[in-house]
């Protein structure tokens, strides 16, 4: 068997924090860094999450190949930079659309026949993320690329902030906030949501549940694309990068429970203050392993993800 | 479920000893060997997934784990019996642990595959991280990405330096599965593999029966557990060395891969489709035109699309609708008569 690294969301370039020559004195600083820190944790974790969490949310499908989505909008970020298009148009505007597309096509061909069958389609797209990743491979080859970040970063007091993180907070708040807004104020997300809670019952009233389902899809994947384009310049990519996301997605997603915003925002924000409190404390790598061991304990408690006992019935 | 457990023995004997006669002629032994681990490894999800009716998609997790058992205790002790015997055991005791804790939490489907996967997630970051002097079990250095080299292999119990390699390991394996095969045999023919079978149709009425269904899936959990951490052993001791990469998700993936194409639901589906795809991969891997993933990827999608239930239910039932006595016959025949009955009685 090849082996098939897995590369953690590693910085490249600006570290996450560079320690400065004279230690700082005002804890100020610290605590703001961290306080960053912990709204970047979130903000990413939002962001890996909403893809999955729109196509699971409202067609019970879990979709594994989600990560290779998400790989997929890096490249096509990496690919349309290289080719000389700016580099937010890439990543806000081409790689959502080209991911989307791809979504289409895979909901035509695949998952529109396993609706209703829950493991089924987790296996389906479990084959199809290994076909995204064969097929990535073969195009792109086994080699890392990457962008590097367009905002710079800057120092506070004694610490140096990477700048793009902000980016990254704004685009998830934005994210969250348009959701809610197409779902309580369009007739679309009116539609979207009667289909979710009776199918039947739409179809009875005119709209086709079909083609509900064609469009959720398209707009999951597409938000999967904006996630890996944007994260795309602090990884480094390779066509396994996809397996790094997933399990996040997937206990972000779980975790939070049937409503859509609500869950995604608690179980992300328990998630990432959990995660990151371990990282400051002891080590990056404790810090995922904590995440994970969070997952394993919240859902033995609450089987039903937070919004399944708390917050019920929100959106 | 025809036929009784000692037809069942006997035939499996019969066909596993020409098997095991017949397979080294076409394909080299060292392949063999871990075509057989595979089987193995297939069989153990193929259990508990196939009749008990729980999909884990961390079966690589109890896999790894008794390939680590099996190396950390081979170097401590310098000999193979007692290493196995914990390779077999800790990662049922692992499983039991786990799984009284998904099970008695009444997690069901989708939330126990999450569950599963983080746990192989964790296993497989720690075992990633554990590069530093400081991870030392005994005598054993974890060594992190690299794994664990130079361990003490499978010898004849008792007599260390009479090491079992090449076509005789190949023989231990291929005896082993025979072995592993009677067993989950004899334990699905037992009231334990019906009731789990039961489970597997319709809990709620199998626990209105009054059995115990949270205990039942435990302990089938840690029996494929074990089996998994066997065949883990069995595969170190082929590789001679272990890796974190024993815990990945593509591992785990693979696994789910054969027991889909082989056939839930049957003792022989997923050990054919772990052999055969497993054979199928080293075949590919000997050319560079197509991405062996991607071919792995589109035949897990096709088989969900258009053979969901696997190629041995398929073929037995080609099998029964060509040669075996046919159901569908006698019910004409009794319709044909009641039709007689009726119009010229």
């Amino acid at each position: 068997m090849p082996p098939r690294p897995e590369l953690p969301l590693r910085r490249k370039g600006r570290g996450r924090f560079l320690y400065a020559q004279n230690r700082p004195k005002d804890t100020m600083d610290l605590s703001f860094v961290i306080l960053v820190e912990m709204l970047y944790a979130v903000a990413s974790l939002i962001l890996i999450g909403a893809g999955l969490a729109v196509v699971f949310g409202m067609m019970k499908v879990i979709n594994l190949a989600h990560g290779e989505f998400m790989m997929m909008g890096g490249y096509a970020t990496i690919t349309a930079v290289n080719l000389g298009v700016n580099v937010f148009v890439a990543m806000l505007i081409i790689a959502p659309l080209i991911v989307g597309l791809i979504g289409l096509v895979v909901e035509r061909l695949v998952i529109r026949h396993l609706y209703g069958r829950l493991v089924d389609t987790m296996l389906a797209t479990w084959g199809l993320s290994l076909f995204f990743i064969g097929m990535t491979t073969m195009i792109f080859g086994n080699t890392t690329t990457g962008i590097s970040t367009p905002i710079p970063g800057f120092a506070v007091g004694g610490y140096q902030i990477n700048g793009y993180n902000f980016f990254i907070i704004v685009v998830a708040v934005l994210l969250l906030i348009g959701i809610l807004a197409v779902l309580k104020t369009t007739r679309a997300g009116l539609v979207a949501r009667g289909a979710m809670q009776r199918a039947d019952m739409a179809a009875s009233l005119g709209y086709s549940p079909d083609r509900i389902y064609m469009a959720t899809f398209f707009c999951g994947s597409a938000l999967s694309g904006l996630a890996g384009a944007v994260l795309a310049p602090l990884v480094g990519l390779v066509p396994t990068s996809g397996g790094a996301y997933i399990a996040k997605a997937f206990i972000t997603v779980i975790a939070g429970g049937p409503s859509l915003v609500a869950g995604l925002l608690s179980s992300a924000g328990f998630f990432g203050i959990v995660s990151r409190i371990f990282t400051f404390a002891i080590s990056p790598v404790i810090g995922e392993v904590a995440l994970l061991v969070a997952a394993v304990i919240l859902l033995r408690l609450l089987p039903q993800g937070i919004t399944g006992r708390f917050l019920t019935g929100r959106l | 479920m025809t036929g009784s457990l000692s037809r069942d023995v006997i035939l499996t004997i019969i066909v596993s000893a020409i098997l095991i006669w017949i397979m080294p002629l076409m394909i080299a032994t060292y392949t063999l060997t871990v075509l057989v681990i595979y089987g193995m490894l297939g069989l153990s999800l193929g259990l508990i997934w196939g009749f008990g009716g729980i999909l884990c998609f961390g079966q690589a997790a109890f896999f790894g784990l008794g390939a680590y058992t099996y190396a950390i205790a081979a170097i401590n002790i310098g000999e193979s019996t007692v290493p196995i015997i914990l390779a077999v055991l800790v990662p049922a005791v692992f499983a039991a642990l786990l799984g009284a804790m998904m099970f008695y939490g009444r997690l069901t489907d989708v939330y126990l595959g999450v569950i599963t996967l983080v746990v192989t997630l964790i296993l497989f970051k720690f075992m990633n991280s554990t590069a530093g002097p400081q991870y030392v079990i005994g005598k054993a250095r974890m060594g992190g990405f690299n794994g664990i080299p130079g361990f003490q292999t499978l010898n004849v119990p008792g007599d260390p330096d009479a090491y079992i390699w090449g076509d005789a390991y190949f023989y231990v394996c291929a005896v082993a599965l025979a072995i592993v095969f009677v067993l989950v045999s004899a334990l699905l023919r037992s009231s334990f593999g019906r009731i789990a079978v039961g489970i597997r149709e319709n809990e709620t009425r199998i626990a209105l029966m009054g059995y115990d269904v949270r205990a039942r899936k435990t302990v089938l959990f840690a029996v494929g557990a074990a089996i998994a951490g066997l065949a883990g052993a069995l595969f170190a001791n082929w590789g001679e060395i272990v890796t974190p990469n024993l815990f990945s998700l593509s591992q785990s993936a693979e696994i789910i891969i054969w027991c889909i194409v082989g056939g839930l639901g049957t003792r022989l589906g997923p050990i054919l489709g772990a052999a055969g795809l497993a054979y199928l991969k080293f075949l590919l891997g000997q050319q560079s035109m197509i991405d062996n993933t991607l071919i792995m990827g589109l035949i897990l999608v096709l088989f969900v699309l258009f053979l969901p239930r696997g190629i041995v239910p398929a073929l037995a039932s080609l099998w029964r609708i060509s040669f075996g006595r046919r159901p569908l016959g006698r019910i004409h025949q009794v319709r044909r008569t009641r039709n007689r009955e009726r119009t010229g009685g």
